[in-house]
Formats: structure tokens, sequence, C-alpha cells
């Protein structure tokens, strides 16, 4: 199966892991890629489990874009993996899986990425005239506005988000593990004396 | 004469309604009571369960799990509990698997004791609800006895399970799936043959082999039209690879097909869970290493170290190496599965969780095309929603 994976242009890097296939693949030739995938009989990747994404903020491609197909007829299931900029939009594959529908929508709802030709591209999860995409690392946990009913003007108000505590996130990481031969201190007795 | 020009309505359907099934909001455009286009609009119960995920360590995700799909809770903590132990590398010992073969049994006839009724008094039957109530309270003494909590039980945990089973537990399952083959059989024949059941169910609804697979189809819904598929089998997890079962399989993929297979995927649970029983073995019900598992609380009392382990376990948790994973099982309603983005802290990076409702409920649309409005909630029901797991 490898072997016939790697014969597909624009896959980049195939890893195997477990029963699990990894995948890297250039954003250009995903339609190609996708065709190939399922419709190659060696291969008859048909269906389609997920379409997730994964934010790393530092990077200059911002976002992972994953894809996890599966093969009823070979048993298994497959990552693909590709990586998208802040901006950047990528081709949809609603035409070539049927599921990838709410899929994609709900990608851009959480992470605001962009499908192209996408029939349908609205907000799936947050509320009607949401902002901000949630699943973003950038996004506060405890969110922006805060809905309640409002006895006076009787009906539901949105506000800021009010925090009676201020958001605390702990990190009980040990200090001492992973530390890089480095004592609190060592810097003082390398200065001046 | 006049010409009459046809208008199509449009019926907001929820997400205040007893056959939504929770909180679906439907816009259904009718033309007379013919179904044109069914437009779910889900999102109404989004809790941001991912998000939450990611600033809890990889013990206090777990609860989360029982809190998606809130009818079958233990099989959803199996799917995290298989992906945190898949990037630790870690197997866990051979009686914890079997305790949660059983315990992932047990939710799946509670899940389907709960879906036939209510499939069936959406359409019009109301006394198989009061009799499996009272079947379900029964399993749920079980999950009580284990976890002590009926429903959110955060009992597999990455590692094994929290507790052994109680003393004479054993029999107590025995005698009680001895007497659930004959519950069934009641059940069966209050529905099974019943004019108003197949009437409202048989040829709706109807979902072909190749557009199951299309539109991510998994479980029940998957084998009703047809194809033999179950990850227990194809890709077993846990003790399954132990256990002789058979996979249910429909033919025509409508709403009486999906009954059908859900019956018959409860006598196979009860036919596994007895095997389970017979092969199970005395021995530790979590891997024995405190850097994962805690210690327990009479070695705490006594041992300096294992204090240690504790305070480190319920405050840091512990590190799992960096990597990715994807661990599926074969949930009541289908595929569950969790993506695991680890980066190498105690806290998972990214958690995505594959609902398998979510790909079932975005095929509603087309399976209620040129259908009554009645038969939406026949459809719906049908195809096992819950909410919890499809808003997540």
């Amino acid at each position: 199966m490898i072997k016939f994976l790697t014969k597909i242009d624009g896959i980049n890097n195939v890893l195997e892991n477990n029963n699990l296939l990894e995948i890297e693949f250039e954003k250009n030739n995903i339609i190609k890629i996708f065709n190939e995938l399922r419709d190659n009989t060696e291969l008859y990747f048909n269906q389609l489990l997920d379409i997730t994404a994964v934010d790393y903020p530092s990077r200059e491609f911002r976002f992972d874009l994953i894809y996890i197909l599966q093969s009823l007829t070979k048993n298994k299931k497959i990552i693909l993996k590709t990586f998208i900029k802040e901006n950047e939009n990528i081709e949809s594959i609603t035409n070539i899986h049927k599921s990838a529908d709410w899929y994609e929508r709900e990608c851009y709802d959480l992470f605001g990425i962009e499908f192209i030709n996408h029939p349908d591209l609205r907000r799936i999860m947050t509320d009607y005239n949401f902002e901000g995409y949630p699943l973003r690392k950038d996004f506060p946990l405890t969110g922006h506005t805060e809905v309640r009913y409002d006895d006076l003007e009787k009906k539901v108000i949105y506000e800021p988000v009010k925090l009676t505590q201020e958001f605390r996130n702990f990190d009980s990481e040990s200090p001492w593990e992973g530390m890089e031969n480095k004592l609190f201190g060592d810097e003082k007795s390398t200065g001046e004396n | 004469m006049k010409e009459v020009e046809l208008n199509t309505t449009t019926i907001n359907f929820g997400p205040q309604h007893p056959a939504a099934h929770g909180v679906l909001r439907l816009v259904v455009e009718l033309e007379g009571e013919v179904v044109q286009r069914a437009e779910p609009h889900i999102g109404l119960l989004h809790r941001g369960t991912e998000k939450l995920i990611e600033y809890k360590t990889y013990l206090q995700a777990v609860p989360y799990f029982d809190r998606l799909d809130y009818v079958s809770p233990m099989c959803q903590e199996h799917a995290f509990a298989l992906a945190t132990e898949n990037l630790l590398g870690i197997n866990v010992p051979e009686r914890a698997k079997y305790i949660r073969v059983i315990f992932a049994e047990i939710t799946r006839i509670l899940n389907h004791l709960l879906n036939i009724p209510a499939y069936a008094a959406d359409i019009g039957a109301v006394t198989p609800f009061l009799w499996c109530f009272e079947e379900r309270e029964k399993l749920l003494e079980f999950h009580e006895a284990v976890s002590g909590a009926r429903f959110h039980a955060a009992y597999f945990r990455p590692g094994g399970v929290h507790q052994d089973m109680p003393e004479g537990m054993d029999e107590k399952l025995f005698d009680h799936f001895k007497t659930l083959p004959k519950f069934i059989d009641d059940l069966e024949s209050l529905l099974t043959n019943n004019r108003i059941l197949r009437q409202r169910s048989v040829d709706i609804g109807i979902i072909s082999k190749s557009e199951a697979i299309e539109w991510g189809c998994s479980g029940p819904v998957l084998r009703s039209a047809g194809v033999a598929w179950d990850l227990r089998r194809s890709q077993p997890y846990d003790a399954y690879d132990q256990v002789d079962f058979e996979v249910p399989v429909g033919k025509n993929g409508d709403c009486f097909d999906r009954y059908l297979v859900r019956i018959e995927e409860m006598r196979q649970s009860i036919s596994i869970i007895n095997q389970c029983l017979n092969k199970i073995k005395p021995g530790p019900i979590s891997i024995e290493d405190n850097k994962i598992t805690p210690p327990k609380r009479n070695q705490m009392k006594k041992s300096m170290e294992a204090l240690i382990h504790h305070f480190k376990l319920f405050t840091e948790g512990y590190r799992v190496p960096a990597g990715q994973v994807y661990s599926a099982v074969e949930a009541p309603k289908g595929e569950f599965g969790v993506y695991l983005v680890s980066d190498g802290s105690s806290k998972p990076y990214r958690c995505k969780i594959r609902a398998p409702g979510f790909a079932h409920l975005q095929t509603l649309d087309h399976l209620s095309k040129g259908h009554l409005m009645a038969d939406i909630a026949a459809i719906l029901g049908s195809l096992d929603i819950v909410f919890g797991e499809i808003d997540r």
C-alpha cells in the first residue's frame, strides 16, 4: 500500500504507525490526491471520517489541516496532513466526499479556514452572529461574550464576559524536569565577580 | 378556471420539540405535506468540549467524554483511554481489557434500550418506553456498583479501569443476563410485528450501501444498509479479539432495518458479556506504574514515594510523549473516534472528537426528501441522534 501511496503526485511523506498511515501532502494537489485515494482500486479510501485542524500560532504555516480517511475494503485508516497559512484557503472536497460538507463547515467555524467551492460555508457549531474562531489558541477559554435573560428588557441580551475572579490557568509542571543543566542564581556568579 | 399556485411552506421544527431528540432546530420546506428540504441547525448544545480539554490534564479530560453522548458514556471514555494509551505506549492488563469489554457492551445495551423505545414512542408506541426504563435502571446499578455513578462514570481511565468489580458481581451479571434475552423477546413481541410500527418504518428513510459509505455513516446505520462493518471485528481493540460474536446486517437500509439491527446487537452483546465473564481471571485492573495510575490509598499512608506520586498525578498529571494518534471504537451509535495531538506536556495540545451522530444527522436532508413531515420524526429516531455528542 505504501508503494502505491508514494507514487501519487504531491504526497511527500508516508509514515506507518501501528495500524495507521500518516501522510503529508501539498495543498494544491488536494483534488487530484483525494480522487486518486478514493478511486485507485489498490487503495480505495472510500469513507471520509473527519476533517480537523491543529493551531500552532507561532509557525508561519499556522494550521495543520487533518483529513482522516478509511478504506472499508482494505481495512485501513489514513491521516492526511497539510499545512496552511492564516489567511490562506484550500479547495473543498465536497465533490469527492459528500460527508465533507459539515466537516468543512465545522473547520471553518472553529478555526476560520476557508474552503473554496464549498456549497454552503456557514458557521455550524457556534451561535448565530458569533464572532471569532474559538479553537484557535489565541481565543480565550472563557470567550468574549455571555448571554443572560434581562428581566427589565424582557429578552436575552449579550454582554462582555464578566469574571468574578481572574481566569487562572495553573502551570503545575515541575520546574526541575527538562532543566538544561542550569541552576537558578548561577547567572550571578558568572558576572562581574 | 383559476390557476392555483403551489407555494412551499417553511416550518421551524424544534429546538424545543419532543421528537427532535434534544435541541435540534430543523428548518423544513414543505410542499403540501411533502418534505422538499430539511436543514438541521445544530450547535445549540455546543459546550466547547474540545477547547476545554486543551486546558485539562489527560485524567481531568476523562469526565468530559461521559457528557458527550450521555446515554452511552463508557464507550466514549474507551476511545479516549485507547488514544492516550497509544501515545503513552502502554498495554493494559488482561483483566482490565475484559472489564472494559463487559462494560462497553452493557453500555451498548443501555443505549439501544433507550433508542429503541424512544424511536417507538416517536411513531406512536408508549409502553416500550416504560418497560425499557425499568430494564435500564437494573443495568445502571452495575454502572453504579463499579464506578459509584449511574451515568457519568469516569470509569475507563488511561492505563486500565478505576477500580475492580466488587465481589460477587460476576454472578450478579450472569444472573441478570439470563433474564435479559426474555425481556428482548417480550419487547420484540410488542414491536417487530406491530402493524403501526411497520407502516411507519418500512421503506422510510432508505439509505443505500454506497450512499451510507459516502456520507460517512457507521454503526447500525451503515450495517442496516448491508455493509458488514464493525470495528470490534475489523480492527479489534482490548479483548474483542478473544470473543466470538456475529455482526447483524440489514438489507434495505430503512428505518425498520436499523431497528432490527439494534435488537440483534443487544442479543450479541449479551453473548459477548457472558463469554467475557467465563474468560475473565483475577489480576491487576490497571497498569502498575505509579507514574500513570495513582497508588493505592493504604500505600500512601506508609510510603513517601506513593504520596509524591499521588500528589504529582493530581496536580501536574502525567506527561505524554509528543505525537498524534487517531483511535476509534465501535460505540453504540457508530464509529466514535478521538484524534489526539500531544506536545509532550501533561495536557493534550488538541483533542478532536469524531462523533458518529454528526455524520448521521448530515444525511437527514437526503433521507427525508420526498417523505411526509411525520416521517422526519421516524427518521430522526432511527438515526439515534443525541445532541451531546453532535454539538460537543
